[in-house]
């Protein structure tokens, strides 16, 4: 049974989700790479086979490896099958740009609210230190400093 | 490679109160063609058609390489057909069928026969006539399937299934084209299953042909824009508009063509876009047979 879930890549497409489901599939391989589930080198299912196990047709599949190809994060050797590209860093790097993304997110809510790049800056750092965990509470009183 | 499996070219067949009218279509080996339309639409026609069951009045036939309906016994030899309609001997258990089936077949594969029966969970000695509407679905789709036939027509696959079992159907159908030398023509009033698992959706509505396009770049064109006009401004002409409603000063504009150009259409008229959204297959389809229809009409 291990061995038979091994085979397969769980990736999944969720119908209640609006968004395409090529795009769907583009996040969750980005996903596998970024947290180091399928590092450098590591082979994909190949087109037709993950067309059959997420029943989601071949048009589809073949969208998403080919923007990721564009993205540079899997290659494709003719023949021989899709592998996720061999790039010092890879998976740093889609971390980043998922948290860089995130920010983007709040600097675009955070202009809208009328905060200065400095006050969003300070606002992030408070909310930093309010999800640190229990350490954080053994600083000394925020009210002090923002006095 | 990119074989033509099925392949019409200004194929006509009248009725006294039906006319399938100047069909060309073509599916290549490795792809699935989803195939809409409403009732009567001329769905099954089209697959009698491809069958050799009927005879073209116009037009030119090609299945897997041989003319239809004059070569039809070379190309039923690879053709694994299934309509709601089709006899089976009620008395007769499943297993017999596939006694049946298995002696006229030489490319029955036994090992995947059983495979499909315990997947649709059916059973060698039922009799056909207890079957429910479900299990008869599946028997017929198991004896379709057991021969692995390059070419599978199937009429309603999905239709009157519980949601178990038709999952079990698309399974069983993407589990075909893993092998990129077979090819799926099949017709579905369920717009999601069609959304799924085609590579080419084709629409066809009273008879004719409205829409045959890849998957990707069909459901990538259509959008529904929602604009904000300040006072004084239209609605402007946005490129593929097929639909416009507007309420006040707000505006919803249907487009099977979005683009940059979209965009700019809106900006240089003045026009905001609050919202741009996806369309599901069952919305575009909707949408195009509405439009088509009313352009007939004029």
């Amino acid at each position: 049974m291990l061995c038979m879930l091994s085979m397969h890549s769980s990736l999944l497409i969720a119908h209640a989700d609006a968004r395409p489901m090529y795009l769907q599939l583009i996040e969750q391989v980005q996903q596998r790479i970024a947290v180091g589930d399928w590092p450098a080198g590591h082979e994909l299912p190949s087109i037709r086979a993950l067309a059959a196990e997420t029943r989601v047709s071949v048009i589809t599949i073949k969208r998403a490896y080919s923007e990721l190809e564009r993205a540079g994060l899997i290659v494709t050797r003719q023949g021989r099958g899709s592998f996720v590209a061999e790039r010092a860093g890879l998976s740093l790097e889609l971390r980043r740009q998922e948290l860089d993304g995130q920010l983007a997110a709040a600097a675009d809510l955070g202009r809208r609210l009328g905060l200065s790049a400095d006050a969003l800056a300070e606002r992030m750092r408070e909310v930093a230190r309010a999800h640190e965990g229990p350490e954080a509470h053994r600083e000394p009183p925020r009210s002090h400093e923002e006095s | 490679m990119s074989a033509r499996v099925i392949q019409l070219e200004g194929v006509e067949k009248a009725y006294r109160f039906f006319r399938l009218a100047d069909v060309h279509l073509s599916l290549e080996a490795g792809q699935v063609m989803g195939l809409v339309g409403a009732n009567g639409a001329g769905k099954s026609t089209m697959i009698r058609l491809l069958m050799g069951m009927l005879t073209a009045d116009r037009g030119e036939i090609r299945v897997l390489g041989h003319a239809m309906p004059a070569e039809q016994a070379l190309a039923k030899r690879h053709i694994g057909f299934v309509a709601e309609d089709m006899g089976l001997y009620g008395q007769a258990t499943l297993g017999w069928h596939m006694q049946l089936v298995r002696g006229l077949r030489d490319s029955w594969d036994q090992g995947y026969a059983e495979h499909l029966l315990r997947h649709f969970n059916l059973h060698t000695d039922q009799p056909v006539r207890g079957l429910s509407h479900g299990e008869r679905v599946k028997a017929l789709l198991l004896l379709a399937l057991a021969p692995r036939p390059r070419l599978l027509l199937l009429d309603e696959p999905t239709t009157g299934l519980d949601p178990v079992a038709r999952h079990e159907v698309l399974a069983e159908l993407m589990d075909v084209v893993r092998d990129e030398r077979r090819a799926i023509l099949f017709s579905s009033h369920h717009t999601q299953d069609v959304e799924q698992i085609s590579d080419v959706i084709t629409f066809l509505d009273r008879g004719r042909i409205v829409e045959s396009r890849d998957k990707e770049s069909f459901l990538d064109g259509w959008r529904r824009v929602s604009l904000d006009l300040p006072p004084g401004v239209g609605v402007p002409a946005l490129p593929g508009a097929v639909a416009v409603s507007t309420s006040g000063r707000a505006a919803v504009v249907t487009t099977r063509e979005y683009s940059r150009a979209v965009e700019e259409a809106c900006a240089h008229a003045g026009a905001t876009i609050r919202d741009v959204q996806r369309l599901t297959l069952e919305e575009i389809f909707v949408a195009t047979v509405t439009s088509q229809r009313e352009e007939q009409q004029r």
